[in-house]
């Protein structure tokens, strides 16, 4: 009976804060998450500053939820301007000089490629967000990289069946004539072959970065297609939108198909210019009550609504940081087994699980359709939701990835 | 491709004919009379996007009052550049105006960022055509805007009259004559630095005006004026560095050209006016316009 009561007393003492703090092993005393993102150029609206606010409220909020690593999460953000050698160089530094355990974000799909490279050489976990390529799950995979949110294959594979399945049948496709503009296009295609669509013409390449499309446009209004469909992003994205409405095209009744968007390209042109068109999206921050509580806490913080890019980083680094709590420690490999097979659901990602063969995190993702303006209900109120693809369905099958870890 | 693809791609390619003209009209004025490469040129340019987007933003300035007072602006800024800065370079290597210009051209894009971010928290702003110009007309064979056919009409009339001021008036006699011989044209009285200053102030004016054209096309963005420019300066040597209608007529045949080339073979589209730059300069080392330093 003493016997007994001491043993209890003693594993209470032993599972006390402090304790549990030791046994926790962190190198250097602390979890260091590194947001490597665009702070300057033309991804630093829709990522940027939100993206580094996001990893900040991820790790109070994880702290707050987990004692034992109260004081010790940090997150620096840095710039890598969007090109390949410089998130190289800016990747190498933080885990060499700043010891970060962990990147995040990665705009740009060719400075996603070369920071998920360095990732692998030093041994550290990345989870790309924003950075769009499929090649970071195929061919490009590695053990320390995860990539979360969407790709080009979800992407083009949401857009192009549900266009296609609402009527859409005939296509002219334009895309930038660069690594993610010709694999959107491809994949874009395939989709809308297998959903009964045709192209009247062979797509065209376009070049990148580009500012006038008007001679793809016109192109475009003599083969007279039912759906315009633009692989280009971002502020090529923003033009070609321009000019398909300064052309008229909408009222000539043909309508947008959109590869990529982000809430920032509708607000950059005004709602109204991108009303009607269709794209594929992993959340917006109106999807449902669960993500409007946690939009209204990052608008209190940083002063605007997310984008659906900030919201994954938050959710990135919640999920990295959740495994370092399941393994106890920071340490790469041990991490790395804590995500692989892990399944989840948070306010971001729904019925996602980590494929651990690519380490493609699977989720359910929405196909949206831009309102008009004098439907929206308040500010920022820019989707109106089509169909979610469930998780299983949206991204690439295993049998078609080109993995090999 | 049909003739009637083909006839719709000529009349586009006049639109951005009419830039690359009013753009390399500028930087061949610059040249022609003051020998100065004017590297800058494209961020001028942009300066006039900006500045109509900033006046509207500031005084609530409609399309028509930036029309004018934008390209007054950047002439302005224009001539207080040269009084400051390039007029210290003449008589040195032509590669120190090079390096000024093309330092001065970052630190206007970057400054213009930083604005827009601070100011407007936007790094790409749209700017609308006005409402009289908005919309499209049938031409039969292609629905085009009207606010393109404004442009291409708009610039056609500058250039005319920059060609006829510099060649038949008083005032182009004397520009020419301080630039052919400073000393002489000196000698009969007239003040040929303060020539000299006007000239560069009108050929930075006319980029701002292609500037504040090109901002209801495109976005708004520091950026603008960073590619068009190279493509520009290709524009002014096939013309034939210097002549003033070499760089107006080469200026929207290059912009034709373009347009079909990126309607056949799209990939082409970016590279077709340095395979005719290369062409040109195979052919006739001088510009299609331009006459052999000599022979001046």
């Amino acid at each position: 009976m003493h016997k007994k009561t001491l043993t209890v007393l003693l594993s209470a003492a032993l599972t006390a804060a402090p304790a549990l703090a030791q046994s926790v092993k962190l190198s250097d005393n602390a979890v260091k998450v590194g947001v490597l993102t665009d702070l300057s150029g033309v991804y630093s609206e829709l990522s940027g500053q939100g993206s580094v606010k996001a990893a900040q409220m991820a790790a109070a909020d994880f702290m707050a939820a987990n004692p034992a690593f109260r004081g010790k999460v940090q997150v620096v953000g840095v710039d890598h301007q969007n090109k390949a050698d410089v998130a190289s160089n800016k990747a190498a530094e933080m885990i060499d000089r700043q010891n970060v355990d962990m990147l995040v974000d990665m705009p740009t799909s060719s400075a996603a490629l070369a920071a998920s490279e360095v990732a692998k050489n030093k041994k550290v976990v990345a989870m790309v967000v924003t950075g769009a390529t499929t090649a970071l799950t195929n061919e490009k995979c590695n053990k320390y990289t995860f990539h979360y949110a969407y790709d080009n294959y979800m992407l083009a594979n949401g857009t192009g069946t549900a266009v296609t399945q609402r009527g859409g049948k005939n296509w002219f496709i334009i895309y930038p004539n660069y690594a993610f503009g010709q694999d959107l296009n491809r994949q874009m295609t395939a989709a809308i072959q297998e959903n009964g669509g045709r192209l009247v013409a062979p797509s065209d390449a376009t070049p990148f970065p580009n500012t006038d499309f008007s001679s793809y446009l016109l192109k475009a209004q003599s083969l007279k297609p039912k759906i315009f469909g633009t692989m280009q992003a971002g502020a090529d994205l923003v033009n070609v939108v321009k000019q398909y409405n300064e052309f008229g095209l909408k009222n000539q009744g043909i309508g947008l198909g959109i590869g990529l968007l982000f809430e920032t390209d509708v607000a950059a042109l005004g709602q109204d210019a991108f009303a009607g068109a269709i794209a594929t999206v992993p959340w917006f921050w109106n999807l449902d009550a669960r993500s409007r509580v946690w939009a209204a806490k990052f608008e209190k913080a940083f002063g605007k609504k997310p984008t659906w890019a900030q919201a994954g980083v938050y959710s990135a680094t919640m999920t990295y940081l959740q495994a370092v709590a399941r393994a106890k420690t920071d340490e790469s490999d041990a991490v790395v087994k804590a995500l692989e097979g892990y399944s989840f659901n948070d306010f971001f990602a729904r019925n996602a699980t980590i494929r651990p063969q690519d380490h493609r995190v699977l989720l359910d993702v929405h196909t949206v359709q831009v309102k008009p303006k004098a439907q929206a209900k308040e500010n920022g109120d820019i989707f109106t939701r089509l169909s979610t693809i469930p998780a299983a369905k949206a991204f690439m099958p295993l049998a078609e990835s080109k993995c090999k870890m | 491709m049909n003739t009637q693809l083909l006839l719709i791609q000529v009349f586009n390619g006049l639109v951005n004919g009419a830039f690359y003209a009013l753009l390399s009209l500028g930087l061949a004025v610059i040249f022609g009379m003051l020998r100065i490469v004017n590297f800058m040129h494209g961020a001028l340019y942009m300066l006039g996007a900006f500045t109509a987007f900033a006046l509207g933003q500031a005084f609530g300035l409609g399309f028509w009052p930036s029309l004018i007072l934008a390209p007054l602006i950047v002439g302005l800024i224009g001539v207080v550049l040269e009084r400051s800065l390039l007029s210290r370079l003449y008589g040195l290597e032509p590669s120190y105006n090079l390096l000024l210009t093309f330092g001065l051209t970052l630190l206007t894009q970057d400054l213009v960022k930083q604005v827009m971010l601070s100011q407007y928290a936007v790094s790409s702003a749209p700017y609308t055509p006005p409402a009289a110009l908005s919309g499209v007309v049938n031409l039969g064979f292609v629905v085009f805007p009207k606010y393109r056919l404004f442009v291409i009409g708009l610039a056609l009339v500058v250039c005319l009259i920059t060609w006829l001021v510099i060649e038949k008036t008083r005032v182009g006699a004397i520009i020419r004559a301080s630039t052919e011989n400073p000393n002489v044209t000196r000698a009969f009285g007239i003040d040929v630095g303060k020539w000299v200053t006007g000239v560069f102030g009108v050929g930075v004016g006319l980029a701002g005006l292609a500037g504040v054209l090109a901002a209801p096309i495109y976005s708004v963005e520091p950026y603008m004026g960073a590619e068009l420019i190279i493509t520009t300066f290709a524009v002014v040597v096939i013309g034939g560095m210097g002549s003033i209608l070499g760089s107006v007529v080469t200026g929207f045949a290059v912009g034709v050209l373009a347009a079909v080339g990126a309607a056949l073979y799209p990939p082409i589209a970016n590279t077709l006016v340095f395979i005719l730059m290369a062409i040109v300069l195979l052919v006739r080392p001088s510009g299609l316009f331009g006459l052999p330093e000599g022979a001046r």
